[in-house]
């Protein structure tokens, strides 16, 4: 069943350029960046918010791409992992996800990446976790031990299971950013 | 998903008439419940109004009597990372640090928390099996099957699941209140009272009616609130919801309690108080173990275990005991 008459128009920044297009209301911002933008780097595991493959950033904040609407992204800023490398360079948690192998399949690396990106920002800005002792002292980067890493990345799975290369990865970038 | 349309609203007043008059219209904020609800075809709306951009409604506020006003939407992250939220009410921070994850906390909103419907599997079973909160009348899957995660108090025949909000625990806790606006003007409705019991009408998730959008959640002061801790026991170490959790808060003389607030999550079908043991905790001291544990006893005399889930009656103790002295011990 197609509902073209349906279509709803819809303009965002993806990585940079400024996308308008026209979607059914029902498209998640996951199928409209895979199937409508072509940015297949975004990929779909469970579908149901509870994999974070599918993670992209939307106004600098991670979010789970196939559980909003693309309709409901008008003027909003989104960045793919197709949108991480500057000129050729890869993004630093880029170069450390291949130094450390922080993948075997590679089917959550992009979630992951754009996950990790996100959750460092979230550190920076001094957001405490649920692995954090005394949440009523603002976080300092000092405090993103190993064990903060794979609280703030529990909702990326990987089932390949290179959880300990990822937060090797993860932490390296954390100090390198 | 089904077909539907979108729209999109700045107004308050004109979110609510429309939803006043529209059976098939559902608001949307941050999706994170409704979307995965409409791909198993458990939720069916025609229409969603996309209420994102209603101003004013995403902050954190203080309020004269020294609470806190949490704008409903207001995202949980946001919640979570503010430091007078933290400082003030660390049990609120807690439950929504402990909930989901760190994607799924930047997207929900604060309303949509507390309005988010049961993980019982048969409920969210794609197959459509009996299940009285899905289709009235049609049975209730999980009384005699997969009930190790259902409730212990407060369920009926009709339907034993429990509410999944972490968030709302600690609000029933600190004797939060929804605040509503309607069609016949604004309300005030305690978070004790927000979810009711299933009873013979387990398709009512909560006190909402058409036309109801809550504008916030406030807090007020209280002296318990410092000295307060949100415990959450699950399969796994994260990123999954309760088998048992419970919210504290206390207020001492000295080691002495003078007044305990505890409620718990993961045993019935909205946050349980435990009213009876915090009459008995009054006077108590922090250190008198065996008086903390038979106090939180008298608010188990009530509780009926299902076929699978008699262990929640004694873990619920225990996980009610441990986090009024975590909170104690921040006293």
């Amino acid at each position: 069943m197609t509902h073209d008459d349906a279509r709803v128009p819809v303009s965002m920044t993806v990585n940079g350029r400024v996308r308008s297009m026209t979607v059914e209301p029902r498209t998640t911002l996951l199928d409209a960046l895979r199937d409508e933008l072509g940015l297949t780097g975004t990929k779909k595991g469970c579908d149901r918010g509870e994999c974070g493959a599918c993670t992209v950033h939307v106004d600098g904040r991670r979010v789970l791409s196939c559980m909003t609407l693309a309709a409901m992204q008008n003027g909003r800023c989104i960045t793919t992992i197709e949108g991480l490398e500057r000129d050729g360079d890869l993004h630093a948690m880029q170069a450390a996800f291949i130094e450390h192998d922080g993948f075997q399949c590679g089917f959550c690396t992009s979630g992951q990446i754009t996950s990790a990106i996100a959750m460092i920002e979230e550190a920076k800005a001094g957001w405490p976790s649920a692995a954090t002792a005394d949440t009523g002292r603002p976080f300092t980067m000092a405090d993103l031990s190993r064990a903060e890493i794979r609280e703030r990345m529990s909702g990326n799975l990987c089932r390949c299971a290179c959880y300990p290369n990822i937060v090797d990865a993860v932490a390296e970038a954390a100090g390198r950013s | 998903m089904h077909p539907f349309t979108l729209s999109t609203v700045d107004d308050p007043a004109a979110a609510i008439a429309a939803h006043a008059r529209d059976p098939g219209l559902a608001f949307i904020a941050g999706g994170t419940d409704l979307i995965g609800l409409m791909k198993d075809h458990v939720a069916l709306p025609e229409r969603l109004l996309d209420i994102n951009r209603l101003p004013n409604m995403a902050r954190i506020e203080a309020v004269p009597d020294g609470g806190l006003r949490i704008g409903a939407l207001t995202r949980m992250s946001d919640v979570a990372a503010d430091m007078e939220v933290r400082r003030r009410f660390p049990v609120i921070a807690e439950a929504l640090l402990f909930s989901a994850s760190g994607q799924l906390r930047n997207m929900a909103s604060m309303g949509g928390n507390i309005m988010q419907r049961t993980r019982c599997a048969y409920f969210r079973d794609e197959d459509d099996p009996p299940c009285n909160k899905r289709r009235p009348g049609s049975g209730c899957s999980a009384r005699h099957g997969l009930n190790r995660n259902h409730a212990i108090f407060g369920w009926s025949e009709s339907c034993v699941a429990t509410n999944p909000s972490d968030v709302a625990v600690a609000l029933a806790a600190l004797d939060a209140t929804i605040v509503v606006r309607g069609t016949a003007g604004e309300r005030a409705i305690p978070s004790t009272d927000f979810h009711p019991l299933p009873g013979d009408a387990p398709e009512r998730d909560n006190a909402l009616g058409r036309g109801d959008l809550i504008l916030s959640i406030e807090v007020p002061a209280c002296a318990e609130g410092r000295a307060s801790h949100y415990l959450k026991i699950r399969d796994r170490q994260s990123y999954e919801f309760a088998l048992v959790s419970a919210a504290a808060a206390v207020a001492t003389d000295g080691r002495s309690i003078r007044s305990a607030r505890l409620a718990l999550g993961g045993v019935a079908h909205k946050p349980w108080r435990l009213r009876a043991a915090e009459t008995a905790l009054r006077g108590a001291s922090l250190d008198d173990i065996d008086t903390l544990r038979a106090a939180i006893a008298r608010s188990f005399t009530e509780a009926r275990p299902l076929a699978q889930n008699a262990f929640k009656i004694d873990l619920a103790q225990r996980v009610a005991l441990r986090a009024l002295q975590t909170a104690g011990a921040r006293a």
